[in-house]
């Protein structure tokens, strides 16, 4: 192996290389494979059609997570539900009859261990630092806040992934994003990845990997460094990553797919050796004042699009590239703004707390925080919570989290990737606006016509109770709002 | 995969920058299990409006589309490429496009073509009026008026689709380089392989 000082990124690449073509294209080893409902079924038809087998199944875990209600999945008795819609049913009879055919471990609709796909990999032990995690879907870079290698394929990859357990790829750049000094309080790591999008773009991570440095992520829990790398795509950058500590050894130690014994030992022994060398060099590198970082909330239909809480909508006119004015006034338009508004005179009619950014254990506590003892707005239409699993669902009702919620007028849900994407049940409807802490504010992403404002959960609390998006500092208990 | 040379004829001058592929299919119509007939989803909120591109008489089964900066943002829906297939698009025109998004049009035989912004300008003006000719094997896309842009492509991913390659079958040949490389990694890194389910600790 090379002598010179690698980064993490380059360090999980080369211990994965199986075969480099002469042009540079790689055969990289895929260490393991997360399949969902929406983005398997072409892949697996094609594998029959073709004949051929999942390579390494023992590698490949299932669940559904994308177009399942939130609403309950048995009755009374723990008989099952039926799926209303016809395609939805469709798309999940035939993952649950795919995994079995194939071989691969499967966790049911019903089972407590189901949830969404990002937050049951960590969660479960099936992801671990250092190892190559693909899945069909964009927000697979979560995985890279526990320091592993991990993105979203295409159906043809997963295909490709299926029958070989490998991908042919190029090796990206390597990118660094350095924050330095500490976050502010009421200041959460949505607070912060929302920050840095803005300040690199959403193209600006394209062509490379992310790792996220600076005293900030080590002092952040897991689960907050799960959010940041989450979102490492709407920054463009396929992958994220931070490098793996103590505080990810502890968080995986004893999970049901977490290596034992004298394995455990040998895989800590070597996480610990994959932190970038000194003297490691990057592509690039932007480097954040974490003084800057205030509560973040996004007023367009790009997840770059974003503002202090305590800012106004911006003119279209401020912005010095003629195409950008233009997508602001496009943006402007869809959202029913008035550049100059303050952003926390903007009413919401919607909350949602969950998806695979901020549907874990803390980001529900620190809603909660803001909720106990309150209630949503009256011009508050709708409030959901929804847990990131049913793990995360069951801690939170130990701890009295679902009684907060409920109390202040939620609606508290079975684990899904719900009102994030509008292809399942939980939409918001045309011309409503949102205070979401989903990842994609994208023109419809949230149902035609539906405006979203991209906030942390507590954040999205604060908005629930003051009807408006509001400065969740002003609010008091902000002290401990981590999530 | 579909073998792909020259591509001839309209071209649809989108121009927009940031297209992502909610545009370019929103959610609800993932809920298929087939690649096919996505086409009429295709851009559904652009063609929603009154006087989009997509409407012109002139650009109707055009197999080129031009767009702005960072095309194919967002999620990794393969169903975006399905979706341009069907509506019969086999190639895109654009400053840059989104990693996911350039893997996946290339796994269908979609040609992703980048141009710097100036030439992406001068191609939307020849649209509104000329056929555009793209042509992979020389990697240059011309114009009825003389113009000549060249363009960059992966290697690999030129030859496969020139030759029409199947990239499983070719990785399928790397066979007994995996089947090394598992081994090895069966003794280096033990506790990647076979992972059981156990109850929690």
């Amino acid at each position: 192996m090379a002598s010179k000082p690698r980064t993490l990124y380059e360090k999980i690449w080369d211990s994965h290389v199986v075969e480099r073509l002469d042009d540079g294209t790689c055969l990289l080893y895929i260490d393991r494979h997360l399949v969902h409902e929406v983005t398997s079924p072409q892949a697996f038809e094609a594998l029959r059609l073709a004949g051929r087998t999942v390579r390494r199944p023992d590698l490949t875990l299932a669940v559904p997570d994308h177009n399942l209600p939130t609403t309950p999945r048995v009755d009374a008795d723990g008989l099952r539900l039926p799926i209303e819609d016809k395609q939805s049913a469709a798309q999940l009879a035939a993952l649950e009859a795919n995994a079995p055919a194939f071989g691969i471990d499967y966790i049911d609709a019903t089972a407590p261990e189901q949830g969404i796909v990002h937050v049951v990999g960590p969660e479960q032990g099936f992801s671990l630092p250092g190892a190559t995690i693909v899945c069909g879907d964009s927000h697979t870079a979560a995985h890279g806040g526990i320091g592993a290698l991990a993105f979203g394929i295409g159906t043809s990859e997963v295909e490709h992934v299926l029958a070989t357990q490998t991908l042919q790829l190029r090796q990206s750049k390597s990118m660094e994003v350095r924050v330095e000094g500490p976050l502010g309080p009421g200041v959460t790591p949505k607070d912060l990845i929302l920050h840095i999008i803005g300040v690199i773009g959403t193209a600006g991570g394209t062509g490379h990997v992310i790792e996220y440095r600076g005293r900030v992520f080590e002092e952040m829990s897991v689960e907050g460094r799960l959010t940041i790398c989450n979102m490492s795509i709407e920054g463009g950058a396929r992958a994220g990553l931070i490098a793996p500590d103590e505080k990810v050894f502890d968080y995986l130690k004893g999970r049901p797919y977490s290596p034992r014994g004298e394995a455990w030992g040998k895989a800590v022994a070597w996480w610990r050796s994959l932190a970038t060398d000194d003297g490691a060099t990057f592509d690039k590198s932007v480097i954040i004042d974490a003084a800057d970082v205030e509560p973040t909330v996004s007023w367009g239909t790009s997840p770059e699009d974003v503002v202090a809480v305590g800012g106004i909508v911006p003119s279209p006119d401020s912005f010095a590239d003629p195409s950008k004015r233009e997508a602001a006034r496009k943006s402007l338009d869809y959202m029913g703004l008035t550049p100059g508004t303050p952003i926390e005179d903007i009413p919401v009619d919607n909350i949602f707390i969950g998806s695979c950014t901020n549907s874990r254990i803390e980001d529900l506590r620190s809603a909660a925080q803001i909720l106990k003892g309150r209630r949503k707005a009256a011009n508050v239409r709708w409030a959901i919570a929804v847990p990131g699993s049913g793990l995360v669902k069951r801690q939170a009702e130990a701890e009295g989290i679902d009684r907060i919620f409920t109390d202040a007028g939620f609606e508290w849900r079975e684990p899904g990737c719900s009102a994030c994407l509008a292809m399942n049940p939980d939409k918001v409807p045309p011309g409503e606006r949102c205070a979401s802490t989903s990842n994609r504010n994208f023109v419809g992403r949230q149902g035609p016509g539906s405006r979203t404002h991209l906030v942390s959960p507590a954040m999205a609390a604060a908005a629930a109770v003051t009807g408006r998006l509001a400065d969740v500092r002003k609010l008091g208990t902000c002290q401990e709002a981590g999530g | 995969m579909k073998q792909v040379s020259t591509i001839e004829g309209r071209a649809i001058p989108l121009g927009l920058k940031n297209v992502d592929t909610d545009v370019i299919i929103p959610a609800h119509w993932l809920k298929t299990v087939s690649r096919e007939g996505l086409g009429k989803g295709a851009f559904e909120t652009i063609r929603a409006a009154p006087g989009n591109p997509f409407d012109v008489e002139d650009f109707a089964n055009a197999p080129i589309l031009i767009a702005g900066d960072n095309f194919g943002c967002g999620s990794s829906r393969e169903h975006a490429a399905w979706a341009m297939l069907d509506m019969g698009l086999t190639a895109v025109i654009a400053p840059s496009f989104s990693d996911i998004f350039a893997g996946n049009a290339f796994k269908n035989g979609i040609l992703a073509v980048e141009l710097p912004q100036e030439q992406v300008d001068r191609l939307l003006e020849v649209a509104a009026e000329a056929e555009l000719t793209i042509d992979l094997e020389n990697q240059v896309v011309t114009t009825p008026f003389q113009d000549r842009f060249e363009f960059e492509i992966d290697p690999f991913r030129k030859r496969c689709l020139l030759e029409g390659l199947d990239e499983i079958g070719l990785t399928l040949g790397s066979d007994s380089e995996i089947t090394k490389h598992e081994q090895m990694r069966e003794g280096t890194l033990p506790w990647l392989d076979k992972p059981k389910r156990r109850e929690a600790a």
